[in-house]
C-alpha cells in the first residue's frame, strides 16, 4: 500500500510543488513552518483541491486535475489526525471513538473498539466528555477516532505539537505501538527532528514548498546535507539496534551494526528491535582508540565525508558498520586530526548523552 | 379553565396556540435551511435573500398582512393555486392566521439559529468528513447538535411573536371569532366593547403566562442542551 503525491498549488509567496511517494511505515512530511507540510497532507486528505497535480493510494486515484477525478473527503478513507484534537464536544469519549464506524464500509476489518481503548490506555475514560480530559488524553482518543473509523492510511498533522514535553512523551509509546501493531500506513507531518527521529521509517524533507530530500530515515538522518533542515542542534543520526542485555549496573548492551553501545537502562526486553539516535554534537571524533577515558563507547569506523558549516564548525560522516553518524566537531580540530574520506578514525559517544527519549521502539 | 374563561375567550386561547404551534412548526426546518445558507454557503442573490427574510421586521404589518392578501387571497396568484391544487385557502382561514405568523416570526427565528451556526467551527465538521460522514450525516451528527440551543431559542422567540402577531393577521385574515379570532385580536375586540375589560384583562394574563411558560421551558432545553455540547 503506497500513497503517491503529486501536486502544484499556489500559496501567497511561494508554490507548493511536490512529488513523492510514501511507502508503508510511517512517513514524515517534515519542514519548518510555513513549507507548506499542511497544504500537502490536507490536499491527500481532501480538504484542500490543489490547482494541478495527482493524488493516488494503492493505485485508487484520489485526485488527478486532468482527468477532473476529486474523490469527496468522506469517500477517501483516511483517518485524520489533527493538531487540535477536534472531537466532538456533544458526544462521549466511547461515541467519539465509535463515531467514523457507521460509515466504514461493511467488509472493512480493523481493531475493535476495545482493542484500540486497549492499545491507547482509553478503557476507563469511555463515559466521559472530552471536556473533561486532558490534551494527552484528548489526542489519544483522536488516535482512535481515526483509527476505529477504519481507514485505509492515517494521516496526521503534527498531533503533538499542541502538547507539553511530559505529554509528548506519554504519547509516543502509544504512537509506536499504533504504528507496529496496526500495519497502517502513516503520512505524519512533523517540524520536530526528535519525533521524525523516533516514528518515521521513511523522511520527506520540504523547504519552500519543495522536497529537497526524501529516503529512507536512517538515510535522510545521517545525511550531512540536511544539517541545515534538521538545524545544528537536533541533527543526528538514527541507527537501528538490538537489545543485546542488560547488565546488572543498570546499564543496556545494544548491538549495532558496528559494535556495542552502552545504554542508560531500557525497558524493552533482551532481543527486542529498537532504533538509538545519537546526536552529532554528542559523538567526539579520535584518530586513535583512546585509553583512560570515563566513556564507554567507542566505535571505530571511517570519516566518509565532510561538510563545513558557516561557523567555525563542521560535520563529519562516519561509515560504523553497515551505519552512518554524524559528528559535529570544531574545523580546528579536523584540520588536527588530519581528517579526510577514508581516514580511519573512532567515534566516542557518552552513555548518559543519550537520552532515554531518543531510544524508540524499533 | 374552561370555567375560568368565557366559551368565546377560550376559542380565541386555543385558536392562538394553534396557529403559533402550526407557524413555528412549518416554518422551524425552513429557518434552518435559510440560517444555514445565510451563514456557510457562498451564491448569488445572497444579500438579496438576506433582505427579503428580515422584510417582515421592518415593513409595517399592516404592509405585509396586505401584501398576503394580494399574493395569498382566493383571486391572488398564489392562494389561486393553493386552492385549486392543494385545496387550501388561506385567506380569512386560520390557515392564513398561522402563514402571517410564520411569516413575521421567520427573520427572529433566522436570526437566532444563524448565530448559532457561525458559532460551530467548521474544523469540526470537516474532522466528521474525513472519519466518512457525507454531508447530510455531518449536519444530522454535529452541526444540529451543536446548534440545538439556537434551535431551541428560535423557536420560543418565533412562538412568542407568532402568539403576538397583530397587524399583518387582521390585515390577511380579519378578526373573525373561532375562525381567525387571535388572542391579541381578542383582547383589541374586548376592549372595543363597553364591559370587555373583564375578558380582556383575563385574557391578557393568560397571554402572560403562556409567555412565561415558554420561556422558562426553552431556557430548561437550551441549558441542558448547551451543557451537552460544551462537553462537560
Amino acid at each position: 500500500m503506497s500513497l503517491q503525491v503529486e501536486i502544484t498549488h499556489p500559496l501567497p509567496g511561494f508554490e507548493v510543488n511536490v512529488a513523492f511517494e510514501a511507502p508503508g511505515g510511517v512517513t514524515a512530511l517534515f519542514g519548518q513552518s510555513g513549507a507548506g507540510k499542511t497544504t500537502v497532507i490536507n490536499a491527500v486528505a481532501g480538504l484542500l483541491r490543489p490547482q494541478a497535480g495527482c493524488i493516488a493510494l494503492a493505485g485508487e486515484v484520489l485526485y488527478d486535475a486532468q482527468k477532473r477525478v476529486n474523490l469527496p473527503v468522506h469517500r477517501r478513507r483516511l483517518g485524520y489526525v489533527f493538531q487540535d484534537g477536534r472531537l466532538f464536544p456533544h458526544l462521549s469519549v466511547r461515541r467519539n471513538l465509535t463515531y467514523g464506524q457507521r460509515f466504514a464500509p461493511q467488509g472493512a476489518t480493523g481493531p475493535g473498539l476495545d482493542e484500540v481503548a486497549d492499545l491507547l490506555g482509553l478503557s476507563t475514560m469511555l463515559d466521559r466528555r472530552p471536556g473533561a480530559l486532558s490534551g494527552g488524553e484528548k489526542q489519544r482518543v483522536a488516535f482512535g477516532r481515526a483509527l476505529l473509523a477504519r481507514p485505509r492510511m492515517l494521516l496526521m498533522d503534527e498531533p503533538l505539537a499542541a502538547l507539553d514535553a511530559a505529554r509528548k512523551d506519554e504519547i509516543l509509546p502509544y504512537l509506536e505501538r499504533l504504528r507496529d501493531q496496526t500495519g497502517l500506513p502513516i503520512l505524519y507531518v512533523s517540524h520536530s527532528v526528535a519525533e521524525v527521529a523516533r516514528l518515521a521509517t521513511t523522511v520527506v524533507v520540504l523547504e519552500a514548498g519543495r522536497v529537497v530530500r526524501a529516503g529512507p530515515a536512517e538515510q535522510v538522518l545521517s545525511d550531512p546535507a540536511m544539517v541545515r533542515q534538521f538545524g545544528l542542534r537536533e541533527a543526528g543520526a538514527v541507527l537501528p539496534a538490538e537489545i543485546a542485555r542488560h547488565h546488572a549496573d543498570g546499564l543496556t548492551e545494544l548491538a549495532i551494526s558496528g559494535g556495542r553501545l552502552f545504554l542508560p537502562q531500557m525497558d524493552q526486553p533482551e532481543g527486542a528491535r529498537t532504533r538509538v539516535r545519537i546526536l552529532a554534537h554528542d559523538v567526539i571524533v579520535a584518530d586513535r582508540a583512546p585509553e583512560g577515558l570515563s566513556a564507554l563507547n567507542v566505535l571505530p569506523g571511517a570519516v566518509l565525508s565532510l561538510r563545513e558549516g558557516q561557523g567555525p564548525g563542521m560535520i563529519v560522516q562516519i561509515q560504523c558498520g553497515t551505519d552512518r553518524l554524524l559528528a559535529r566537531i570544531t574545523r580546528r580540530s579536523a584540520e588536527a586530526l588530519r581528517l579526510a574520506p577514508g581516514r580511519s578514525v573512532y567515534a566516542v559517544i557518552k552513555t548518559v548523552s543519550i537520552a532515554r527519549t531518543d531510544v524508540a521502539a524499533r | 379553565m374552561t370555567g375560568w374563561l368565557g366559551p368565546e375567550e377560550w376559542q380565541a386561547v386555543a385558536l392562538s396556540l394553534r396557529v403559533s404551534l402550526w407557524a413555528v412548526g412549518l416554518s422551524l426546518p425552513l429557518s434552518i435551511l435559510a440560517a444555514y445558507a445565510l451563514a456557510r454557503w457562498d451564491f448569488r442573490g445572497k444579500q438579496l435573500l438576506n433582505g427579503v427574510i428580515h422584510l417582515p421586521l421592518i415593513l409595517p404589518p399592516v404592509v405585509t398582512g396586505y401584501l398576503l392578501l394580494l399574493g395569498f387571497g382566493r383571486r391572488g396568484p398564489l392562494g389561486g393555486v393553493l386552492e385549486e391544487v392543494f385545496g387550501l385557502v388561506l385567506a380569512f382561514r386560520w390557515t392564513g392566521a398561522a402563514l402571517a405568523a410564520a411569516l413575521m416570526a421567520f427573520p427572529l427565528t433566522v436570526r437566532a439559529i444563524r448565530l448559532a451556526i457561525e458559532a460551530v467551527d467548521p474544523k469540526l465538521e470537516q474532522a466528521a468528513a474525513t472519519l466518512g460522514a457525507s454531508r447530510a450525516w455531518v449536519f444530522l451528527t454535529v452541526t444540529l447538535p451543536l446548534i440545538l440551543p439556537g434551535v431551541i431559542a428560535g423557536a420560543v422567540l418565533g412562538f412568542a411573536k407568532a402568539m403576538g402577531e397583530f397587524g399583518a393577521t387582521i390585515t390577511f385574515v380579519s378578526n373573525i371569532p373561532g375562525q381567525t379570532q387571535t388572542l391579541p385580536l381578542a383582547i383589541y375586540t374586548f376592549l372595543q366593547v363597553p364591559g370587555g375589560d373583564g375578558a380582556a384583562l383575563r385574557l391578557v394574563a393568560v397571554s402572560v403566562a403562556v409567555a412565561m411558560a415558554a420561556l422558562t421551558v426553552s431556557e430548561v432545553l437550551a441549558r441542558r442542551a448547551a451543557k451537552r455540547v460544551a462537553g462537560g
